[in-house]
């Protein structure tokens, strides 16, 4: 049984359809990326697993749960299970990241005060920020608050990591320690299901790597499938211009 | 506390009432027309008189921001006759409204001067344009997309408070409604159909001015404001 | 007509004229701040309403838009006399000031609620999403995201509005309100020079306006500066 099943998953904005029927498994611990151009519904996808997004047709089913997302329970039980990290970071600029990280956890789902910020000291060590428990987002780097919001998911014990694009608005010096955190993840078990445009990173990291394209999958499999012998053109295409960069 | 609305009465008098709603338009326009050349001068003034000239604008300024145009009015209705000068009430109310707009009017237009960029007259001056052909083409329309909003805002706060008038007996839409409401017990819906009369009124007002900025001064955004 | 108000001014200046003043600057002021304030807590409340999402609510949050549509395109006169007559046939026993009050409230909840659904526009969406995925709840975001950094953006104007109030509650007099205005109107029955009474009210006016507008133009500064 897999940790994530998604069953010919459809959304919209308006009436023009993002997500065309997309089917996709994750296993627990297991790294799954979404790879594809621009507006093929990667990031949708994410948004969509967690009902940012109404999905407006197919079935998501977590362990044994299959989710409703018209069902205020159901939406919440999801979201309790997935944590999902950002591409612009979405930090509370009102609050110091001690703060960030830690109130969901405590206002929301009512955790033992003294033990989140003790789990938070440990997971901002982690993300090396240890010594800005007290700065607000403002004061911080662009990798140095996406690390902030790494920590806030993980802090909420997700069963299930979504990471939205998490380096393309940071700039490029501050790609890699944002891309070494993930890899900590990674080799902790993590499951996570990524949509990244760092070619490189996405095959080190992932167990399986999906290739998507105008709001369907594409094709499917392991990293040396799709970037050495892929079987579809438009991989093949995709991969060859964005590796050619 | 049981109250039956009858508008019979009410409705009867709307032709009496939509002639008040002329009235008030046409002392909105009179006030907001010449507060809006006093404020041009005003503005100009501040922005490039000399220093005794900024002093005295912006007095005026503090002065007619910081007082009610009520008591503004009171004083030219009242006060005026003992040096002399007597006023219509009309008169007294659009000059008073009229002066009150222009420090508003000033401070709108000082904030559309202050906008123009240095930069965009360089690069007019390096397209090798003449004084007039800049202010035509760059500076005029700079100025009109920036203050059109505020000032079409003014201009149905204007609307709304020449309701004053009525204080001094002017028979604009709300003098008309008093007119009325002493001689009828239907106070209520008088006065409710009145507040509908503004409600269209200052509406269609904000509507055509929101098409006109849009066509002619290529102003974003929604028509309401 | 120098001559004339030279000799009235010891005679209005007594003590007793000048208690009467203060006491209508008060009522002016309290008509005012109380009724702003509670037309930012209404405010408050309408727009908690119109942010709200559920298809159940849209009859509401249509009430809600259309109330703050409707009240800010009706003159604060007409609505202290539809209060007035509303309320005299309600409850007959109330008092002036507090019809009068309650012609604030209509208008400043109208108002302060567009001033507020305007600050908090300004939180950045993604916030608010980063929250809702979290599992805050519809109070939760507001109170606990978007209340705490709209504030900054809300205050300025609110206040603003508050201290023009200052000058519109003048109208109140016209139903009798002791305020400042009907005190001029009161001083000059009395036989004392126009231009001196109306005179000294529009200074009364100002003393009251003029530092309020100069503290809240500081308070745009200062919040304007500071983070974010």
């Amino acid at each position: 049984m897999a940790h994530l099943e998604i069953d010919n998953l459809c959304a919209s904005y308006g009436n023009t359809p993002v997500l065309k029927g997309i089917s996709l498994d994750v296993e627990k611990s297991e790294v799954v990326s979404l790879i594809g151009p621009s507006g093929s519904g990667k990031s949708t996808l994410l948004r969509a697993l967690v009902g940012v997004t109404k999905p407006t047709e197919g079935t998501v089913r977590i362990g044994e749960t299959t989710v409703d997302y018209r069902s205020a329970a159901s939406l919440r039980s999801v979201r309790d299970s997935m944590a999902i990290v950002f591409q612009q970071y979405n930090l509370f600029q009102n609050m110091t990241v001690m703060d960030n990280v830690t109130i969901a956890p405590i206002k929301i789902k009512k955790w033992n005060k003294a033990e989140v910020r003790k789990h938070a000291a440990e997971l901002l060590e982690r993300v090396g920020l240890s010594a800005k428990h007290n700065a607000y987002p403002d004061e911080l780097s662009g990798g140095q608050q996406q690390r902030v919001a790494i920590a806030r998911a993980l802090c909420l014990r997700p069963q299930l990591l979504l990471l939205d694009e998490v380096t393309s608005a940071l700039d490029p010096e501050l790609v890699g320690e944002v891309l070494d955190t993930i890899r900590d993840l990674a080799r902790d078990g993590m499951t996570m299901l990524i949509v990244s445009h760092e070619m490189g990173f996405v095959r080190e990291v992932s167990s399986r790597i999906v290739m998507m394209d105008k709001g369907a999958v594409v094709e499917k499999g392991p990293p040396a499938q799709i970037f050495d012998a892929p079987e579809q053109e438009r991989t093949r295409d995709f991969t060859a211009r964005i590796l050619s960069h | 506390m049981n109250y039956t609305f009858q508008f019979g009465e009410a409705l009867k008098e709307l032709p009496y009432l939509l002639g008040g709603a002329i009235v008030t338009l046409e002392i909105a326009f009179m006030a907001f027309w010449s507060g809006a050349i006093l404020g041009l001068a005003g503005a100009y003034g501040l922005v490039y008189g000399p220093r005794w000239i900024k002093r005295s604008v912006g007095t005026y300024i503090t002065f007619f921001t910081n007082t009610p145009s009520v008591v503004q009015i009171f004083f030219l209705f009242y006060a005026l006759p003992e040096a002399g000068i007597l006023l219509s009430s009309f008169t007294a109310v659009t000059l008073g409204l009229a002066l009150n707009s222009a420090a508003y009017l000033a401070e709108i237009q000082r904030a559309g001067f202050l906008s123009v960029r240095q930069t965009e007259i360089d690069a007019a001056e390096t397209l090798g344009m003449s004084r007039f052909q800049m202010l035509r083409y760059v500076i005029v329309p700079h100025i009109a997309r920036t203050i059109y909003p505020p000032l079409s805002s003014f201009f149905i706060w204007l609307v709304l408070g020449s309701s004053i008038g009525a204080l001094y007996g002017v028979e604009e839409l709300t003098g008309r409604a008093i007119n009325i409401a002493t001689s009828n017990l239907r106070t209520i819906e008088i006065f409710l159909v009145t507040a509908l009369i503004y409600v269209v009124l200052t509406l269609c007002a904000s509507v055509s001015l929101g098409l006109v900025g849009r066509y002619f001064f290529r102003v974003k955004g929604g028509l309401l404001r | 007509m120098i001559d004339r108000i030279m000799r009235e001014i010891p005679r209005f200046f007594s003590a007793s004229n000048v208690d009467f003043l203060i006491e209508a600057a008060g009522r002016t002021l309290l008509l005012s701040v109380a009724g702003c304030t509670i037309g930012f807590l209404l405010g408050l409340l309408l727009v908690v309403i119109r942010r709200t999402s559920h298809p159940a609510l849209l009859p509401l949050r249509t009430l809600a838009i259309g109330y703050t549509e409707v009240f800010r395109r009706i003159p604060f006169l007409v609505i202290l006399f539809l209060v007035l007559f509303a309320i005299q046939a309600v409850a007959p026993r109330a008092s002036l000031f507090t019809i009068a009050l309650i012609g604030v409230c209509i208008v400043s909840t109208a108002f302060l609620s567009e001033i507020i659904r305007a600050g908090f526009e300004s939180v950045p969406r993604q916030q608010v999403d980063a929250a809702e995925v979290m599992n805050f709840s519809y109070l939760q975001i507001l109170f606990l995201v978007v209340a705490p950094q709209a504030w900054r953006v809300i205050l300025p104007p609110a206040f603003a509005f508050m201290v023009m109030f200052i000058k519109d509650t003048a109208l109140a007099s016209q139903m009798g309100v002791v305020e400042l205005t009907f005190a001029g109107k009161v001083l000059s029955n009395k036989g004392f020079s126009a231009t001196l009474t109306f005179g000294a009210i529009l200074l009364a006016y100002f003393i009251l306006s003029y530092p309020l507008t100069r503290l809240g133009r500081y308070l745009e500064h200062k919040l304007g500066s500071s983070r974010n």
